[in-house]
């Protein structure tokens, strides 16, 4: 397994352990350039890459990373946030209970593929739980950016196994994203195809939750 | 609704451009055609190794194709689903009214970029489907909500079930970019239509219908399910 380091000083502030960042990139690259049939033939990295459980490892590792700042998240949610209705407060908790499960998973599968999951970072949602109107544009925010993530990262899955367990927890957390749309009354899909994002994108995007 | 509501609601041209962009250029096609012209007959062993990577490759097409034009065969039923619904008069709600329209406007997108998919990779996209909304758009609206509601669930689970046997990573990028989207369809309706989360009672009903992790349907029961809405 290969160990991560920083490769960009602004990355530096996240410590997401046991990622390689350049696999992920020569493999968003590869999936980029990727003509008709050019993952099953000749090259030997883009072979190797693809039968690696090492890049799977590091995909899930950063699917975790994700899965851990969305469960503490609600975690805290269900204890701060006042004024939330009755459904809002069960919800809320639905939503723990799943991004919880999905850790587990996560985890229970890096282990399985022989890979180490990363530590579960320091967060924090600074004034998120304020009010019940800034949880709820948090949460959306979090639901969506977690769906394009996975879409984004998916592709580049070599087991199908493994692309089968992102594809059912994805297609949670855009279940999860429409429910929390609709509780701020926002159109629950708003678009007819859902945005996939780079690792570079999302880590950026939830910088701001990390702490130091 | 709010102005900047009403403006997500309206068409998203990017996410189309978002989804052809995945789709590749012509590098995509060409090779198709490469593995055609070298792969002459499928039952003679390869005469050389490229012949049976093309080969490889034409089977690989092939397939994606049968699982897009799968697809396409869902899609062409929701948006028609969703037209019967609007035209029938049955939803009073304009909050019900707005979500029917965008969400069939977003399966009839999905219609267009899959026949388009199809087309582009050299395949034939099926016909759109004869369909049979009567008996359910009788039964009136709560039925016909949740009928809705179970297609979109059916829909998610479908698009899950096929992730793992697409060969083409652009075409895979595709079905997951429409798979979620199903997924929020599937989400929102079940929560109008009453059901609440429904978790982990499995079946096609809520809109956690399995808890936290969606499960797939095979192509075959996906068909079975579908099979009271064809004419």
């Amino acid at each position: 397994m290969a160990q991560s380091r920083p490769v960009a000083p602004e990355l530096a502030a996240i410590k997401v352990h046991g990622m390689t960042r350049e696999s992920f990139l020569l493999r968003s690259t590869l999936a980029g350039a990727a003509a008709y049939g050019t993952l099953s033939a000749t090259g030997l990295i883009t072979k190797a890459l693809a039968a690696s459980a090492g890049g799977d490892v590091d995909i899930l590792n950063y699917a975790l990373t994700l899965e851990y700042l969305e469960t503490e998240f609600y975690v805290q949610a269900a204890k701060q946030v006042k004024g939330l209705s009755g459904y809002e407060r069960r919800l809320t908790r639905e939503l723990r209970d799943n991004e919880a499960e999905h850790v587990d998973a996560l985890v229970a599968t890096i282990k399985q593929l022989g890979g180490k999951p990363v530590a579960q970072p320091m967060f924090d949602f600074g004034g998120a739980f304020g009010n019940r109107t800034t949880y709820l544009k948090t949460a959306n925010t979090l639901e969506d950016t977690g769906v394009s993530a996975y879409n984004g990262a998916a592709p580049m899955i070599a087991s199908a196994e493994v692309l089968g367990a992102a594809g059912a927890i994805v297609q949670v957390e855009a279940r999860h994203a429409a429910m929390i749309r609709l509780v701020r009354n926002r159109p629950p899909a708003p678009s007819a195809f859902d945005k996939a994002s780079e690792m570079d994108a999302v880590l950026a995007a939830v910088k701001p939750f990390i702490a130091a | 609704m709010t102005d900047s509501a009403l403006r997500e609601l309206a068409d998203d041209p990017s996410s189309r451009k978002r989804f052809f962009k995945m789709l590749g250029g012509a590098g995509a096609v060409s090779a198709f055609s490469l593995a055609l012209a070298a792969c002459g007959d499928d039952d003679k062993p390869a005469a050389t190794p490229a012949a049976a990577a093309a080969s490889d490759t034409a089977k690989s097409n092939a397939s994606d194709l049968e699982i897009l034009n799968y697809a396409l065969t869902l899609e062409y039923l929701e948006a028609e689903f969703y037209d019967g619904v609007i035209a029938s008069g049955l939803v009073k709600d304009p909050k019900v009214v707005s979500i029917a329209k965008k969400f069939g406007a977003s399966e009839q997108e999905h219609v267009d970029a899959l026949t388009a998919t199809i087309k582009k990779l050299g395949g034939k996209p099926v016909a759109k489907p004869r369909t049979n909304f009567g008996p359910t758009l009788d039964k009136g609206l709560k039925a016909v909500l949740e009928a809705a509601a179970d297609v979109e669930n059916l829909g998610a689970a479908a698009y899950l079930g096929q992730a793992g046997r697409i060969k083409n990573k652009e075409v895979l990028a595709a079905a997951l970019a429409i798979h979620s989207v199903e997924a929020r369809h599937a989400a929102a309706l079940n929560i109008l239509v009453g059901r609440g989360f429904g978790s982990g009672n499995g079946g096609l009903k809520g809109a956690l219908p399995d808890g936290a992790f969606g499960k797939p349907m095979d192509m075959k029961s996906v068909l079975a399910a579908v099979q009271p809405f064809l004419a």
